[in-house]
């Protein structure tokens, strides 16, 4: 047991004295992943009733994701809700990546003391309190007839995706050197041939980041997609909340095992091409 | 002399090519500018309007008045607080150790414990609900073991009340205090610590009186963040609190849906917005207002 006697820090603790933080630690990381994993077997089980473990295995969960066409109570049609939400989070993309990624440029390149007062502005998206902005747009978007429309949803969830590419582009550009551009511009290319040329593929992998982030804050959002949303158009994550308001539906747990898939593929991506980033 | 004349000439074009570049950068902001307007600023500031419309559709204090005296507003600002206080200073307790655990790890440990600390952080919040849904429960895993082991007899109710809803506010919540505290316990510089601990202060010593005056600042940063994001958050105590946990955001949500009344909804989202922006603006005093915007979006 002579390891419980090494020193740990600069300030000379051993590691005996604290094995209370290793240990505390590891419960909360544990606490802090398995949790949502519970949703797995769940999703598996044949029974109704939540149980866990469960007693007897099936696929039946899946099936009635993904071949429920009928509308039971006006929302259980999962498939499509899902394309609803896929459609959306693509277009947002669209939307909120090339907006996001000029405001950034401007306020990189522009007059300081206007892009200071621009930041809390541009940002407010993601500190006004999301069921204000939820009612805000819903009473707008109903004199406006874009309740429960595609593009009530693609606008709705840009505007809480754009924040988010722009800070990530626009710390990308606060590292980048700026001058580059200049010495394009002086070799007697265009601003717009100098940003795609030079620019724009040394901040690729903040974009490609950005590009994701703004889809999974759309597929992800709950709270505006529950007023901006309707009718045929509703999304996965609404139709989920709904469900699990009303009742405990099993297939919440399948549905929630893709999504787990699908956001730890996309942390995935992110991690691997944020790695490459930095090794540049 | 025309030597002069050119140079004023060619400063004066100059000139007028630096403003021509300035306007440009302008330009590319006005997209955002604009959805931001349009979709934030005249929606909001319509909101605002509508808090001061009376039910007779005239010009009144009403919706203001009315929640200082009804009883059931003054116990879901009560909830509100109670339920954001707790969430944050157990987010503190827990997430202190962790991130100091994570900041006296090599990079490369760190880097494994961090996945740790996103992987929930990306994955969906009504996903992590619904799993503590399932956990909880009467008939949940865990009441299912704690009967098995026979810590209890009975199954006790864990869900749709304020434990529930704590224990799922804390589990979403705790990613947006680490980040921060994490970034800035990292940055701290470890000689100081060798430099107390070389003057002979013990390591308890060292730890309070040069460590954690230094981790504050990160530590505000977190407790901010996540105090903020409790006071308007609806989605987790609406399906955890099952009903018996009224927050502000869900009341909002509940005049619109179920009574249609704007003024209402409304008057109470102002008075979450000032709430909100009055923290906001006491955390951008306190630490810059960007490294905070940095923070919440990793």
């Amino acid at each position: 047991m002579k390891f419980l006697h090494k020193n740990v820090s600069e300030t000379q603790i051993r590691l005996k004295d604290r094995l209370w933080l290793y240990i505390f630690s590891y419960i909360v990381l544990f606490l802090l992943i398995v949790p949502s994993l519970v949703v797995i077997p769940m999703s598996f089980s044949a029974s109704q009733y939540l149980e866990f473990p469960p007693k007897e295995w099936s696929l039946r969960w899946y099936e009635n994701y993904f071949f429920s066409w009928k509308v039971e109570n006006g929302f259980n049609d999962w498939m499509q809700a899902t394309w609803t939400s896929v459609k959306v989070a693509v277009l947002t993309i669209f939307v909120a990546v090339p907006v996001g990624t000029m405001a950034a440029y401007g306020l990189v390149n522009g007059n300081s003391r206007i892009s200071k007062m621009l930041f809390p502005i541009f940002i407010s998206p993601m500190m006004v309190p999301s069921i204000l902005v939820a009612i805000g747009l819903f009473y707008f978007f109903v004199q406006l007839k874009l309740v429960g429309s595609v593009l009530g949803l693609v606008l709705g969830h840009s505007l809480v995706a754009m924040p988010l590419v722009l800070i990530i582009v626009f710390s990308a550009l606060k590292n980048y050197d700026m001058n580059q551009e200049k010495v394009a511009r002086s070799l007697g290319a265009t601003r717009f041939r100098a940003f795609r040329e030079i620019t724009l593929p040394q901040i690729k992998f903040s974009l490609v980041s950005s590009a994701l982030i703004a889809f999974l804050t759309s597929f992800d959002e709950v709270i505006i997609s529950l007023f901006v949303a309707g009718g045929d158009n509703s999304t996965i994550t609404r139709s989920m909340f709904l469900a699990l308001r009303d009742q405990i539906d099993p297939t919440i747990a399948a549905i929630s095992t893709i999504l787990i898939i699908i956001s730890s593929g996309l942390l995935i991506i992110m991690q691997v091409t944020g790695a490459k980033e930095n090794k540049r | 002399m025309s030597g002069i004349i050119a140079e004023k000439l060619n400063e004066q074009g100059l000139q007028r090519v630096a403003s021509k570049e300035r306007l440009t950068f302008f330009g590319l902001t006005l997209p955002y500018l604009l959805i931001v307007v349009a979709l934030i600023i005249i929606p909001v500031g319509w909101l605002f309007y509508l808090s001061f419309i009376g039910r007779d559709g005239s010009f009144s204090f009403e919706n203001y008045e009315r929640m200082t005296k009804s009883r059931a507003y003054i116990r879901i600002f009560i909830t509100t607080f109670k339920i954001s206080i707790l969430t944050t200073l157990i987010c503190a307790v827990i997430g202190y150790p962790l991130s100091y655990f994570m900041s006296q790890l090599s990079r490369k440990w760190a880097n494994i414990c961090m996945i740790g600390v996103l992987i929930p952080f990306w994955t969906s919040l009504l996903v992590r609900t619904y799993a503590w849904l399932v956990l909880l429960q009467k008939k949940g895993l865990l009441n299912n073991i704690a009967i098995d082991i026979g810590l209890i007899s009975e199954p006790i109710k864990f869900v749709h009340n304020t434990t529930g809803t704590l224990i799922g506010m804390v589990h979403i919540m705790l990613p947006f205090l680490i980040l921060p505290l994490y970034a800035n316990m990292r940055s701290i510089d470890r000689d100081c610590l060798k430099a107390a601990s070389s003057l002979g202060a013990t390591p308890t010593r060292a730890f309070w009186t040069v460590f954690f005056p230094l981790s504050v600042p990160g530590l505000l940063a977190g407790l901010l963040i996540v105090f903020v994001l409790c006071l308007g958050f609806y989605v987790t105590p609406a399906i955890l609190g099952g009903g018996r946990v009224i927050m502000a955001a869900m009341k909002i949500s509940s005049n619109i849906e179920l009574y249609f009344s704007w003024g209402a909804a409304s008057a109470l989202g102002v008075v979450l917005l000032i709430v909100t922006s009055v923290i906001l603006f006491i955390a951008s005093k306190l630490v810059s207002m960007d490294q905070l915007g940095n923070r919440s979006a990793k």
